[in-house]
Formats: structure tokens, sequence, C-alpha cells
């Protein structure tokens, strides 16, 4: 599953704050250590400020901290927000979409789609920062290295 | 930090006294009244049969937690090697915990104990099966350290 670049920077931003909720980061900081556009990310704090995941405090020392209930959010609630997680069914129709083979086709599709979503709206924020630390199972560290 | 357990403690919450030990006879009536409770479904035979297969029984474990001596909550797992290609591992089938009773670690205990018996049975991995909608359990599991395996369930149907 390939995550677009603003729920990239949006999980990195979230989990980043999300590891000490007292501490406050500027976009830059956060950008930095992930290397990624700290411009992009400032657009992507702003969405997160508005859903209620981070907040902005202003003055000097200022930045970000995050908002939420790490036992709460989960990656879903972030992702949803920059990605179409609803079912590829739902979405308008394509070509193809009446005939046998595009009505299994989809069929399948919702199968990949439902797991997806249910492993998201499973994972906590606590629940991901505490897996850093976990060891990494042996058929995903296979995976992991033959795609490398 | 701004967790469910420190809510619990502003509200004046005091830790209870949590004691794990297997399944008798008369916690029974607590398990079929809190599995009614959770899933709507009353299923007293079931839970009976469940009792006299896996109560107290070697490499079975039908557990319960008290919380200040009061049973709230059970688990219940058991060593299975029937997976195609699978090693003997230890499985947890069933897990509840009393609404009231929930954030307060009993189910977290449940499951240490009972993966130390998986453990010192000589077991390495630990597994469970879920509806894909079952969240509630889904994120206890995963916040417990439990991933997506190397396993899928699949199904067809037989109307």
């Amino acid at each position: 599953m390939k995550m677009q670049k603003a729920t990239r920077c949006a999980l990195f931003a979230v989990l980043e704050l999300a590891r000490d909720p007292g501490r406050q980061l500027s976009a830059t900081d956060i950008a930095e250590k992930y290397g990624i556009s700290s411009n992009h990310l400032a657009k992507v704090l702003r969405d997160l400020g508005r859903a209620g995941l981070v907040e902005s405090v202003r003055g000097a020392g200022g930045g970000y901290r995050f908002s939420g209930n790490v036992k709460r959010v989960t990656l879903y609630d972030i992702i949803q927000l920059f990605e179409d997680v609803g079912a590829d069914c739902d979405t308008a129709p394509e070509a193809g979409d009446e005939t046998d083979i595009g009505k299994a086709l989809c069929i399948l599709m919702q199968e990949v789609d439902d797991i997806a979503r249910a492993t998201l709206r499973s994972v906590t924020v606590d629940t991901l920062l505490k897996s850093t630390s976990w060891p990494v199972p042996q058929h995903l560290d296979q995976a992991h290295k033959a795609e490398v | 930090m701004n967790s469910i357990d420190d809510e619990r403690a502003a509200d004046g919450a005091t830790e209870p006294t949590i004691t794990i030990r297997p399944a008798g006879q008369g916690d029974i009536p607590f398990v079929i009244a809190l599995d009614e409770r959770n899933t709507g479904l009353a299923k007293p035979d079931y839970w009976t049969d469940l009792f006299t297969r896996y109560g107290g029984r070697r490499g079975r474990y039908f557990l319960v937690a008290e919380a200040d001596g009061v049973v709230s909550a059970f688990i219940i797992g058991e060593i299975r090697a029937w997976e195609f290609g699978s090693p003997p591992c230890g499985w947890i089938f069933a897990l509840g915990v009393h609404p009231d009773q929930r954030l307060i670690g009993l189910a977290s205990r449940l499951f240490d104990v009972t993966c130390e018996a998986f453990r010192q049975a000589g077991i390495t991995k630990v597994r469970t099966m879920l509806a894909v909608d079952d969240n509630l359990n889904m994120s206890f599991f995963r916040s417990q350290g439990m991933r997506g395996g190397p396993f899928i369930q699949l199904e067809k149907r037989l109307d």
C-alpha cells in the first residue's frame, strides 16, 4: 500500500508530536527529522489542526503540539483526512465495472480494502508508538528485505 | 498525558486489586451473563460445554480476573497445532471484560498470564482470530503487541 505524500507527512507529524504531548515542535523541526518539505508539512499541520489532532502554540518557542488522545486516535483517523479510504466500489463507477469480471474484481478489491481499513482502525497512536520497540515479525521482516 | 487512564485517575478512581485464577464452575453464570451482555446472544450451553472441555485441562486455560474480589473478566486459550504447516502455538479464542470494569488492566493481566502459561509450555507464538469489524478486541490485541500474521482466514457460503 502506497500512501500519498501528505498522508505520510501527517502521520510523521502526529506521531512525533504524540511521543511527548507536552512538547512543542515547529514544522521545520519535524520536517528536518523526517527529510520532508517544511512548506508541505505546514499545510498538512493546518489540516491536522482543523481536525483537532494538533494545536498551534504562538509566541517564542511556539510550534505545534498533539491535542488528541493517544489511546483513542487511530491511524485511520489521520489517514482518512488525506486519502480516499472508502470502498473502491463506492466511488464513481468506471468502465467495465458492470461486466462479470468487473464485478468479481470489485468484490476482491473490497475484501482487500476491508482488511486495510480494519487494520488502520485498530491501531491507535499509542500502539504505533509502542510498536517502535517491538521486534519485527519474521514474515514481515523477510518481505521488507525482499522489497529493499 | 491526556490518556484514558489519566481521565480515570482524575475522576478519583483508585486502582483495584486484580487477581487472576482458573475459572471454577461457579464463575460460569458470570461468563454467560457477560457474553450475553456484550454480544446480545445467550449461549449458556456453549459456555457450560467450554468449561467442561477447557476448565483445568492440561494445555488449556480458562481464567477469570477478579477486581477487588469481584469476578469481572475472563479469557480462554489453548495450545493448538492444527493450521496448515503451523507448529504448536498458543491460541486465545475468548475474552470478555465487564463494561464497568474496562480500562483498569484486567484484559492485559489475563493476556499476560495466559501468554506466560504458553511460554512455560515451550510455546513461542500466540495467535487469535477476530471479526474484521471487532474494533474493540482488535485494538486491545494490537496494543498487546499482536500483529497480522502469515495465515489468512478464508470462507465459503454453503447454502
